[in-house]
């Protein structure tokens, strides 16, 4: 029996699945444990075991973290093996994703982005990749984000497998173009960054409530959320990943118009993904301009940043399958 | 750290996290106590208003809002069709919708005010900070604070002893040599630097990163660039149609579009009347991918384009790879096929002969055109044609096309005869037929089969009328085959954009100025020599960030490493271990 290059690229997806699946069980007892320990270490000590260090040298860093001691203070955490599980799935499952999507390349005699089924397999192992390079280069420890990324990269695969798959086929004059290649890529890219700049502000807004109760109640019940760094941390760190995201959909929004000016004879035409796209960069220009607005940095800013990362879901989503457009290469 | 005391700010919108709470022009102060303003003040407080950060922001989310609509409802700009669908498929909803300029968003009243306020607020926020910045690239570097150890990434080293023991009553020179050399390594990794010394003690004071808020005005400068080179270049370009089939040609002039949008100050005769012909158009499509058979692979549209006083040139015309030629940009847009119909009199004479453009239905090319014979014959006759490059039948009995080259074009037509509408004067479109003072003679429900013709044959008209023919555009081809058999023809879109480079270049600005204003840190680090109560020198170093830095802290521990490896490197190596302390 032969497979196909297309037949064994489905399988490492498969494969890459159900690792990845793995690798969120992991994360996800290792936030369990992170409660049972926070939990611990109030029962135990009743006094903050250590204060998480703050100031990333934002201009405010050092104003706002003074009046966080007490109950809000994090836990040290130590080694959690979970966690190291975790990670080492991760990156073999990105060994499969990422043969996954070679060989779908190879298959196709192209870059494997070209329709729905493509977008997503590729998009999600940028998601991937983009958080592990992001472990790599960030001095804090954020494989706590690993439920979110594992999570979401299984879903969008699962959803990908089963209802945007479609053989291997040519690519339409219009797709034939290096603009493709270019264009799609960074779009793809920016998403990553954006999906994790999405978890930092989730977990910043959980964590933001969870130190302004703690500052007018003496006892807080602890959960994992304690062993994590404090809101501002977060923010800053947020804002650090969702600004390479918007450099990068700046970037896709220019590439886009010269590649329709090539393909549709106009640089801009108002088309319903051309819409979604400026949506999406005016929504994130906001972002940026409530971080540096009085009354808006924090929450409210973080709020922006997860409507922004929602708007590229449904861009991506049911933009592509329900709205009528000139970008009709869902394959679908 | 507050501004006001800090020349080298720059000049914020008063709600800035960076400028001062509850200074005295601050925007947000919104407090009853607010004296009485005249008129004058009601106009500074409106404009103050107006270029806060906080009405930036929302006029940037209400733009974001304002844009969705656009994407639910048909536009008229991109889809004019969808709208005419969408006022017979909501007859009662629409008038409303279109009250509102639903389906013109992008250039509706409400739209426009919205991103006109956003950059009247741009303009308003920027001519000041450019202003503003213009004097800090002149101004020094701030004095050295007294208290460093307050500041991000304070550190100490120690003074090479050999330096710093001699003591000269004011400043060592062994401390001033510090300082200087700290001096010149800070200029050399691109701070502008300023010595201070007070008290007894030396030190320098350093910024850099002024490219970061050049970069921010560039950006937001750029996005001005970008409204106005849309807004005012793009009123004198147009955008022009015209549908050619293989062997004719166009001139590019006004008359000889099928249609034409000119912009608000586009003059007709700066039109260049050159040449295009259709040579040949190319479609290639795929015949070996089992899931894909049929699918268009390739277009290209050979032609040849002559100047006036110009060799002509031969060129090709493909998707996604426009010609730019003589100031027009023209691209291949579609294409289809064109049968050769000829329709001659009761007598045989010819009446009519053209090769008529169908308009492709699906992507097998089932196409639709219409033929109209508006003398000749005893009565006006039009024809509605269907055509199947490649004919099969459905089960229902229906004709489709099962792929889109020629193996075995059909041709059927359904005549009708009586008045075709065109002689009023009012223009009508040569695509579709108006039969409302028509009489059916064939399909439909006349009970006569539709006319059907393969290339080369020829079909009697009802009532004795005439005949038609369907002519074989390569009658010298091999027996059945039938892939030259009928001509395509290829609809291009014939612009000039004059604008379209100054947004290039003003897109280009933006993508750099915001890669500048959002990396290039904008820094203070300072240097003392500062002298401890028991008379001990030691070198103090911080920062102070400007704006987003997460760099910051590494950035004061690399420079104080470097620069005391500098100095005790230039010290003899026996003094290394007195100088531990
Ligand atoms: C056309 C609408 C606007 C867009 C798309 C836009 C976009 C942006 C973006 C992307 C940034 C971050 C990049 C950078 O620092 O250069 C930014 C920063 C900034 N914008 Fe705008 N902007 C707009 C209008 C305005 C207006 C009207 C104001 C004045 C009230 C303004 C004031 C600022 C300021 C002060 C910053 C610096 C923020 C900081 O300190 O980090 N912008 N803008």
């Amino acid at each position: 029996m032969t497979f196909t290059l297309d037949e064994i690229s489905i399988l490492c997806v498969y494969s890459a699945m159900a690792v990845y699946a793995i690798a969120f069980i992991a994360y996800a007892i290792d936030l369990a444990r992170r409660s049972v320990a926070a939990t611990r270490a109030v029962d135990e000590a009743k006094v903050p075991v250590a204060v998480g260090a703050s100031a990333v040298g934002s201009t405010e860093g050092a104003a706002r973290p003074a009046n966080r001691a007490g109950a809000a203070a994090s836990v040290v955490y130590g080694r959690s093996p979970a966690l190291r599980v975790g990670v080492a799935m991760t990156v073999v499952a990105w060994l499969l994703h990422l043969t996954a999507d070679v060989l779908r390349g190879l298959a196709a005699g192209r870059v494997p982005w070209a329709n729905m089924y493509e977008f997503a397999l590729t998009g999600t192992l940028i998601i991937t990749t983009v958080f592990l390079v992001v472990l790599l280069l960030v001095k804090q420890d954020l494989r706590f984000l690993g439920t979110f990324v594992t999570g979401l990269v299984l879903v969008l695969l699962g959803v990908a497998t089963v209802n945007f798959y479609v053989s291997v086929v040519p690519l339409p004059p219009a797709l034939q173009s290096v603009w493709l290649v270019i264009h799609v890529f960074v779009a793809s890219s920016s998403v990553g960054f954006f999906a994790l700049g999405f978890a930092l502000s989730v977990v910043q807004l959980l964590q933001s409530r969870r130190e302004s109760v703690a500052e007018t109640a003496k006892a807080v019940k602890q959960n994992f959320l304690a062993t994590l760094p404090d809101s501002i941390t977060l923010e800053n760190l947020a804002y650090r990943v969702n600004i390479i995201g918007f450099i990068l959909w700046t970037f896709t929004l220019m590439a886009g118009a010269i590649w329709a000016e090539k393909a549709w004879g106009r640089y801009w035409g108002w088309d319903t993904k051309e819409v979604w796209t400026f949506i999406i960069w005016v929504i994130f220009a906001g972002y940026i301009h409530a971080r540096a607005t009085r009354g808006w940095r924090g929450s409210r800013s973080a709020w922006l940043a997860i409507i922004g990362f929602s708007a590229v879901l449904f861009n991506f989503t049911v933009v592509n399958l329900f709205f009528k457009g000139l970008h009709a290469y869902s394959g679908l | 750290m507050s501004p006001q005391s800090d020349p080298g700010a720059p000049s914020r919108p008063a709600d800035h996290i960076d400028s001062v709470e509850g200074a005295p022009d601050a925007a947000s102060d919104n407090s009853v106590s607010q004296p009485k303003l005249g008129f004058i003040g009601w106009i500074r407080f409106a404009w103050r208003q107006l270029t806060s950060m906080r009405t930036a922001l929302l006029l940037l989310l209400l733009l974001a809002i304002a844009a969705v609509p656009g994407s639910l409802v048909p536009q008229r700009s991109s889809d004019p069709n969808g709208v005419v669908q969408y006022f017979t498929d909501n007859p009662a909803l629409a008038p409303v919708l279109d009250g509102f300029q639903m389906f013109d968003v992008y250039t509706s009243a409400w739209f426009s005010a919205i991103y006109l306020l956003l950059f009247v607020s741009l303009i308003g926020c920027v001519i000041p900070r450019t202003k503003h910045h213009l004097e800090a690239l002149r101004a020094r570097p701030p004095r050295t604070p007294v208290r460093l150890s307050r500041l991000a990434g304070y550190t100490e080293r120690p003074l090479p002893v050999s330096a710093g023991a001699v003591s000269t009553g004011s400043t060592s020179s062994g401390a001033d040599a510090a300082i200087d050399a700290a001096a010149k390594q800070l200029r050399q990794a691109g701070y502008r630097v300023e010595r201070f010394d007070a008290r007894d003690e030396a030190s320098v004071s350093a910024e850099r990163g002024y490219l970061r808020e050049t970069g921010n005005l560039v950006f937001h400068t750029a996005l001005l660039g970008v409204l106005v080179a849309v807004g005012i270049g793009g009123g004198f370009g147009f955008a022009g149609q015209r549908v050619i089939v293989e062997g004719q040609s166009f001139v590019n002039t006004l008359a000889a579009y099928d249609s034409f949008n000119p912009g608000r100050f586009f003059d007709d005769t700066s039109l260049k009347p050159y040449r295009i012909s259709l040579e040949e158009l190319d479609a290639v499509y795929e015949t070996r991918n089992q899931d894909a058979i049929g699918q268009a692979i390739d277009f290209t549209a050979h032609v040849t384009v002559q100047g006036q006083g110009e060799q002509a040139t031969e060129e090709t015309v493909k998707v996604n790879e426009p010609l730019y030629t003589h100031g027009t940009d023209v691209y291949l847009l579609g294409n289809g096929y064109a049968p050769t119909i000829t329709v001659r009199d009761a007598d045989g004479e010819v009446v009519f002969t053209d090769s008529v453009p169908f308009l492709p239905q699906d992507a097998n090319l089932t196409s639709i055109g219409v033929v109209k014979v508006p003398d000749g014959l005893e009565e006006q006759v039009g024809m509605v044609g269907f055509f199947y490059p490649t004919q099969s039948e459905l089960a229902s009995g229906a004709y489709t096309s099962s792929y889109p080259d020629l193996i075995f074009p059909v041709l059927t037509l359904n005549v009708y005869q009586g008045d075709l509408g065109i002689d009023g004067g009012e223009p009508t479109s040569v695509y579709t037929l108006d039969p409302s003072s028509m009489e059916q003679l064939t399909g439909g429900s006349t009970g006569v089969d539709s006319i059907e013709l393969k290339p080369g044959e020829t079909a009697e008209l009802p009532n004795g009328l005439g005949s038609v023919s369907f002519d074989n555009a390569d009658p010298d081809a091999a027996e059945g085959d039938l892939s030259q058999s009928v001509p395509r023809f290829a609809s291009f879109d014939i612009h000039h954009d004059p604008s379209q480079l100054w947004v290039l270049v003003f897109a280009i600005l933006i993508l750099a100025g915001l890669l500048v204003s959002l990396f290039v840190p904008r820094r203070r680090m300072w240097v003392k020599a500062a002298t401890r109560p028991d008379g001990r020198v030691v070198l103090e170093y911080a920062a102070l960030a400007r704006g987003e830095d997460p760099g910051l802290e590494a950035a004061v521990t690399a420079f104080a490493d470097r620069h005391a490896a500098g100095l005790s490197a230039a010290e003899p190596p026996h003094d290394r271990d007195s100088s531990s302390t």
